[in-house]
Formats: C-alpha cells, sequence, structure tokens
C-alpha cells in the first residue's frame, strides 16, 4: 500500500532500479576487494575479471611493508577509543540536564550543537592549532583527542538526551519517593537503563574517530603520530601511476573495523536515524 | 562540528533514538499546545545550582575547543596572521575581504564548491526518494539493499575515495572495463580529463552520502499515515497523484531539513576530494576548502584563509536557517 504499487511490468520496473541500486552500492566496494587479492600482472592486465584468477596475500605483505600500517592502525585506535569513551563520560550528565530540565543553558546547547555540524572545519582548524600549538600539543595524541571528543561531542549529545528521554521520569521519582538522592537515582536506576544508549553512542563515536581525515592531517605531522587514513594517502600517486594492488589492501584493511561496528550498531543507527530524520 | 557531521561521518543526525515519533509514552501529561515535540521532556524543574557539576565537563571542552576557536577563527580574518612569523599579528579590517574579492581563483574554487554541492545534494535528494518509494514497497531484496546502504556509511572518506580511484582507473578501472565490455569505446582518464574531473567526483559524493539520505526519507515515509493513502486509492487517485496530495507533504519537511543539511555538508566537504584528485586537474575540483587548506597550511596564510571561511560560513547560514526552519516545522506538523 504506497505511493505506487503495481503487477507486472510496474513490479519488474521497480525490481531493476532496486537491481540497479545494488550494483551501484556494491560493485565498488566488490572491485576494492577483488584488486586487494589480485597479483599484480592481473591488475595490469588490460582485461582484468571480478574474481581474481590467482588469488594472493602478497598486496597485503607489500602494503604492510610500505607503510607502516599497524603503528598508524594502532594511533588511530588510541586516538578513537580516547575519544569514544571522553565522549560518552562528559557527554552523559549535560545530556541527562539537557534531557530532564528546562533552562537557558538547554536552549543554549541545542542550539550549539545543530549550529556546531554547519560550521567549515577551516574556520575551526586555524585557530585548534594554534591553541594546541600553544598548549604543545599539535602532533600529539593527546591534542587529537581533545579535538576529537569536541568533535563528537554534539552528535553524543543528541543521541544520550533521546536515550535519557526515553527512561521514563516515572521511574526516577519512585526512587525519590524511596528516599533515593539525586546521584544514587542516577547511578542505581538510570545509568543501567541507559547502558545499551551508552555503548552505541561510543561505538558511533569510535567509528567517527577511526574515519576522521582532516583534523589528522593538519594536526599530526611525525610519521610515528599519525593516525591510518592519514598514512593510507601515501598510497596514493598520481592518478593510474599508483601501486594499485598494496592500495587496494590497505583501504580493505582500513575499513574492516568500521563495518564491523556498524554491523553491530546497525539497527540502533537507522532507529534512530528514523526517530532522528523526522526530529531532525 | 562540522562533521559529526562528518561524516562525521556525517552523522551527527544519529539522534533521539527510542523515541519513536507518534508513539506518546503512557502516564505522560499531554504536550502542551504549542510545539509539542520540543517542550517534551524539558518540563521538568529550573537547574539547580547543584547541577553545574553534571554541566561542566562537557561546558568546558565545548566553551575552550569550539565555541573559542570559532570566534577566534571569526577574528583572524581581520588580520595579517601568518603562520611561523616572528612580527606580532596586526588588524588590517577589511582587507583579507577585499583580497577575496579580488581573487579569481578563489571565485572559481566557489563557484566549482556550488557546482559540487547543488550537484550532489540535487542528485542524492532525487536517487534517495526513489530508493525510499522503492524501499517502501514490499519486495524481496528489500532488506538486502537496506543492509548493504551500510557500506558507503561505514567506510572512512579517504577509502571511499581510494576505491573509487581504483574504479576510475583509467587503465584497468571498473568504469572503463564496464564501457569497454558494453562496446561504448575504449574509455579515458575520467579524473584527469578537464570537462569529466567534476562529474565524476560529484558521483563518488552521490554513493558516499546517498545511505544516509535514503534512510532520513524512508524514515519520512513510514511516517506517513497508511489510512490517507487508502483513503486517496478508495477515491480513484493514481500513484502520482497520491504522491503529490499525501506523501510529499508529510515527506516535505524532513525533504528539507535533510537537503539543506546535505548541502551545507557538502560544501564543507574536504577529504573525498582531496583523495580523489588533490583539487586537479588544473583546480577544476579545486572545492573551497580544498583552496583554504592550501592557503593556510601550504602558504601558511591564516588571515586570508580564515576570511576564506567565514565568507562559507555567511553562505551556510543561509541554509542553516532553512534546515531550522524544516525542523520546526517538522516538529508542528506531528
Amino acid at each position: 500500500m504506497s505511493a505506487f504499487r503495481g503487477r507486472g511490468p510496474a513490479r519488474a520496473g521497480q525490481y531493476a532500479a532496486l537491481l540497479a541500486y545494488l550494483a551501484f552500492l556494491v560493485f565498488p566496494f566488490l572491485w576494492l576487494v577483488s584488486a586487494a587479492f589480485k597479483p599484480a600482472r592481473e591488475l595490469g592486465a588490460p582485461h582484468p575479471t571480478w574474481i581474481p584468477q590467482d588469488p594472493t596475500l602478497d598486496n597485503f605483505r607489500q602494503a604492510l611493508e610500505e607503510q607502516p600500517l599497524l603503528r598508524a592502525a594502532g594511533n588511530s585506535l588510541i586516538a578513537a577509543v580516547a575519544a569514544a569513551l571522553l565522549a560518552v563520560a562528559v557527554a552523559t550528565p549535560l545530556a541527562y540536564v539537557l534531557a530532564r530540565h528546562r533552562s537557558r543553558l538547554t536552549a543554549a546547547a541545542t542550539g550549539w550543537v545543530v549550529v556546531s555540524q554547519a560550521f567549515p572545519l577551516v574556520l575551526l582548524i586555524i585557530p585548534l592549532f594554534l591553541i594546541l600549538k600553544n598548549l604543545h600539543l599539535v602532533d600529539t595524541r593527546t591534542g587529537l583527542v581533545l579535538v576529537y571528543l569536541v568533535w563528537s561531542l554534539p552528535f553524543a549529545l543528541w543521541m544520550l538526551t533521546g536515550y535519557v528521554r526515553a527512561v521514563p521520569r516515572e521511574l526516577e521519582e519512585a526512587a525519590a519517593v524511596d528516599g533515593a538522592g539525586r546521584l544514587r537515582t542516577l547511578v542505581s536506576v538510570t545509568a543501567p537503563l541507559l547502558a545499551p544508549g551508552l555503548v552505541a553512542t561510543a561505538l558511533f563515536a569510535f567509528v567517527t574517530a577511526w574515519n576522521e581525515f582532516f583534523f589528522a592531517l593538519v594536526l599530526l605531522k611525525s610519521p610515528e603520530n599519525q593516525t591510518l587514513p592519514v598514512v593510507l594517502t601515501h598510497f596514493l600517486g598520481a592518478e593510474g601511476a599508483a601501486d594499485l594492488g598494496p592500495l587496494a589492501a590497505a583501504a580493505f584493511l582500513a575499513t574492516l573495523p568500521s563495518l564491523v561496528v556498524f554491523a553491530v550498531i546497525q539497527r540502533k543507527i537507522t532507529g534512530g536515524m528514523a526517530a532522528g530524520a523526522v526530529k531532525a | 562540528m562540522a562533521n559529526v557531521m562528518a561524516a562525521p561521518k556525517r552523522s551527527a543526525r544519529g539522534a533521539a533514538p527510542g523515541r519513536r515519533p507518534g508513539r506518546r509514552r503512557p502516564g505522560r501529561r499531554r504536550p502542551g499546545r504549542r510545539r509539542p515535540g520540543r517542550r517534551r521532556g524539558s518540563g521538568g524543574p529550573a537547574l539547580g545550582p547543584g547541577a553545574w557539576f553534571l554541566v561542566l565537563p562537557a561546558l568546558l571542552p565545548i566553551l575552550i575547543l569550539s565555541v573559542a576557536p570559532l570566534l577566534h577563527g571569526i577574528a583572524l580574518a581581520f588580520t595579517d596572521a601568518q603562520s611561523g612569523r616572528t612580527q606580532a599579528t596586526r588588524w588590517i579590517g577589511t582587507l583579507n575581504f577585499q583580497d577575496l574579492l579580488h581573487d579569481t581563483l578563489f571565485w572559481d574554487s566557489f563557484r566549482i564548491g556550488l557546482l559540487w554541492a547543488v550537484g550532489v545534494t540535487a542528485l542524492q535528494f532525487l536517487l534517495a526518494l526513489g530508493l525510499a518509494l522503492l524501499l517502501d514497497q514490499d519486495l524481496r531484496l528489500r532488506w538486502l539493499a537496506r543492509t548493504l546502504a551500510i557500506v558507503p556509511w561505514a567506510m572512512p572518506e579517504v577509502v571511499v575515495g581510494m576505491m573509487w580511484r581504483l574504479v576510475y582507473n583509467p587503465d584497468a578501472g571498473l568504469l572503463n572495463e564496464t564501457l569497454h565490455d558494453l562496446g561504448l569505446g575504449d574509455g579515458r582518464a575520467w579524473l584527469s580529463g578537464l570537462g569529466t574531473a567534476l562529474p565524476a567526483v560529484i558521483v563518488v559524493g552521490v554513493w558516499a552520502g546517498l545511505p544516509q539520505t535514503t534512510v532520513a526519507l524512508l524514515a519520512g515515509l513510514q511516517n506517513t499515515p497508511r489510512e490517507l493513502h487508502e483513503a486517496a486509492a478508495l477515491d480513484g487517485a493514481g500513484a502520482w497523484r497520491r504522491f503529490r496530495s499525501v506523501t510529499w507533504p508529510a515527506l516535505r519537511p524532513v525533504a528539507l531539513a535533510i537537503t539543506s543539511l546535505n548541502f551545507i555538508w557538502n560544501l564543507n566537504s574536504f577529504a573525498l576530494v582531496y583523495v580523489l584528485t588533490g583539487g586537479g586537474p588544473g583546480g577544476r575540483t579545486r572545492l573551497p576548502m580544498l583552496f583554504a587548506y592550501e592557503e593556510a597550511f601550504r602558504y601558511g596564510q591564516f588571515g586570508y584563509a580564515a576570511a576564506m571561511g567565514c565568507v562559507l560560513v555567511a553562505v551556510v547560514s543561509v541554509f542553516l536557517a532553512l534546515y531550522l526552519v524544516g525542523r520546526l516545522k517538522g516538529d508542528q506538523d506531528r
């Protein structure tokens, strides 16, 4: 029952459109995966096939030898985990206040969440660079973590405020009637109910930081501090000139953690999107 | 910030889970007359002084690392700040903006940025609308499409860029191979062709953001009352008529919100095109953010780059206002 319902030819047209969409969505990714497992001579051959004729792991070995991928992945992991934990830790109390209290602060914070999404990063990055420089935090993982923390705060606040609102206020009121103080109520009534939301928010913040490129590019100069996305760009040469196999292998490796995390929280994300999209 | 936006990756709008529209929680007071959606949950007591310890942990980083830099960035636009310079930074009024006015390279990048943002946003919207309508049907492969839609969303932008460089590769790329197999000529170097580079990167931009837009529109669709469709169908309204009179009016606030937000994000995008073309060939894909990045961190012109940022903010503000209007409307309509 919906906007267009059809039989026969119309249905066939719908399936054709759906298949075209799936092809557009999936083929580039399959091409990447396929390239990652192809030996160099197959990649350079005029008419490569989808399935590698002679699959190999050489590209992965070569990629790991050419660039310090493991160290970069370690840096990304540290930055992303630290930023995610910090973001949830500082955002949860504020989200609680935003969801449960009415004040000018609530309006200001909500306004900031919306507006902060729209500003060109270049306006932010230069002063951030100067501030971190004064604090001697340019080119350090600590500096990057601080930037990622603030960067993931808007959506962490947004998600968490929704989760807090979903906890029935009556439960907290009941606890208060039973004599629990505010902190006690928060810790033993609200927090356990929030746990799934906290995990989803932290995972989302993790992926955000894991995938981030611009701040890492500007703020990290020494090779030993660089994160995975920055190191990945070292595989790029001029168009056509790059070493395609290792490039594909490294790109494939860098994507796996995000894909796994997204697969885990997919329902929460699309569900949250569904609620958020109407709101947002 | 811009990225939770980015991909973050653009995500910020992850929002408000657990609040399914239309389902009122039991035991709540009836929502007030005005904008019920906004007041919900904010009816609590005023913020007491004791609550500050809950607020400060987030507020301090926000003030120090987001609000202050933003204001500082705007201030920098009126100075001659440069990186690594020894003498003090001077206030030079609107000189940077006057220079921008005569900087043809900047206007080129601005024009390219608008073409890119309009192109990506419009194509994304049209495709996503069609897809959302499609996925709203009872089709067999629907679950597959919804599951796979996560892939572009989860990929780092850098990887998306690298992947499409493989697709566009002139010698053995997927695109040229497919064209060859279809007998459509020998293909070309898409990303380095003066005429093809911008369309080529626009396609990638559409690919990367299509899932989010589709999911948002799908959510909007599923929010339209089924009874209205049935009533309209009973009255003999055709598919197009039902779309115009039932689906679209319900979808409009979501569509406006998501489109203006997408436009803002696209205008501010960086990583994708940086990886795909680096702004080339001959500046044909040099988006404003790439230009500002080069000015700031290759040539050290902090003040000048900040002025560019301010111009972008002015443009973005218009669309931010549109987005806010869409949001308020969405609240009102429920």
